[in-house]
């Protein structure tokens, strides 16, 4: 198994940054935990598949805190820090975290096979239950309760991602020029509508290369 | 939706994966420029209610693309939406497990999550504001956004019966 080179990595190397990553996903966990291996794997590509599966169909509103009482909690498949690191690569790359982090587990017990399975099995089943919605939705669209009841729900889903940013924000408060980038990210894209890849190539290279100078000696 | 109008929609959304650093909800506006403003696809209602529906279902969030495409396209749409964000970071994300698997020292890791994190954050809270910002002429709905940020942050309770609270809210409100 090839679990060894994260459970093998120096203390305090990135954990930091991972706990720090993870707590923004509002849940808690003891990101002390010594790093020692999980015990347990998955016996098949379908244990796999069923997983997450059962992990997606429960994740109303998020399915990251689910993720970990399955994987973590009930499977035993990765300890708390194994999580926490998988999930810190995860977020940095581009596509959904749970996406990523279903693809990187499967990867990791069964190669490729195993990363489809875990993808496919989160998936499926909420594909089908949207699409399912949606064309009930578009039956019942010109119901004004059904309209007003969507306009509230779309209230609230911008409260959410506004507050979900708020959190971020006290979770690993940014400094002076990451506050810079922000604000600039937000008008560019929020107030004056530029096409989001100008504005990912111009402020994003210049916001690494701020950070990587800032992190050498 | 023509297969021309397809491929257009697949190959956008291909090239918009590639930048959805955070999830694809940061990259929703710049979805909402094209497929709402700039071709019309879907209106400005059908494009909030898709990510509405997709974060009160169960399961990832990034099913709201299916959604687009769905609302865009039919299953021909959602299929090609879909296929189209995920691929890219997908393949992405697989290799840089098996990189990250293999190497320990990630100095250029460590400046890219440092760089990236500020504009990613500046992006949720630019998708937010698109989102709200359709309902400026109505300051309830603005109240109810606000609301949710604030029970958000300083509570824990589970997003669910915030979405149901929305719902009952909007009726509420009425049109």
């Amino acid at each position: 198994m090839t679990r060894d080179p994260i459970g093998r990595r120096p203390p305090g190397f990135h954990v930091k940054a991972a706990r720090r990553d993870y707590y923004s996903a509002t849940m808690r966990i003891d990101a002390e935990d010594p790093p020692a291996p999980a015990s347990r794997q998955p016996q098949s590509p379908v244990h796999l598949f069923l997983a997450f599966n059962r992990l997606a169909l429960r994740g109303f509103g998020g399915v990251l805190p689910w993720a970990q009482r399955t994987l973590v909690e009930e499977e035993g498949w990765l300890s708390n820090h194994e999580f926490v690191e998988m999930l810190a690569l995860a977020q940095v790359l581009p596509g959904p975290n749970i996406g990523n982090l279903a693809l990187m587990i499967g990867d990791r017990f069964f190669g490729l096979r195993g990363a489809l399975m875990a993808i496919s099995g989160m998936f499926a089943a909420p594909l089908v239950i949207v699409i399912a919605l949606a064309m009930l939705y578009s039956g019942f669209s010109d119901q004004p309760t059904v309209a007003a009841a969507l306009r509230g729900m779309g209230a609230v889903s911008a409260g959410l991602i506004v507050g979900t940013a708020v959190k971020l924000i006290r979770s690993s408060p940014p400094h002076r020029a990451g506050w810079a980038m922000m604000a600039a990210t937000f008008l560019m894209v929020g107030l004056l509508r530029w096409p989001l890849v100008w504005v990912m190539l111009g402020l994003g290279s210049l916001s690494v290369w701020l950070a990587w100078k800032r992190g050498r000696p | 939706m023509s297969v021309a109008e397809l491929l257009q929609l697949f190959v956008h959304f291909l090239s918009l994966s590639l930048l959805a650093v955070g999830g694809a909800i940061t990259v929703a506006p710049e979805m909402h420029r094209y497929v709402v403003a700039e071709q019309g696809w879907l209106g400005d209602d059908q494009f909030t209610a898709s990510i509405a529906l997709a974060q009160s279902a169960p399961g990832p969030n990034v099913l709201f693309v299916t959604l687009i495409g769905w609302n865009a396209g039919g299953w021909a749409g959602a299929l090609a939406a879909t296929a189209g964000i995920m691929l890219p970071s997908s393949t992405l994300s697989l290799l840089a497990f098996r990189w990250t698997q293999r190497r320990h020292q990630l100095p250029w890791v460590r400046a890219f999550r440092t760089g990236m994190a500020p504009i990613t954050i500046g992006l949720l809270l630019a998708t937010g504001w698109i989102l709200a910002a359709q309902n400026l002429a109505n300051p309830l709905l603005i109240a109810v956004s606000l609301a949710t940020i604030a029970v958000l942050v300083k509570t824990r309770i589970n997003p669910l019966w915030l979405i149901a609270a929305g719902a009952l809210c909007g009726i509420a409100i009425g049109g």
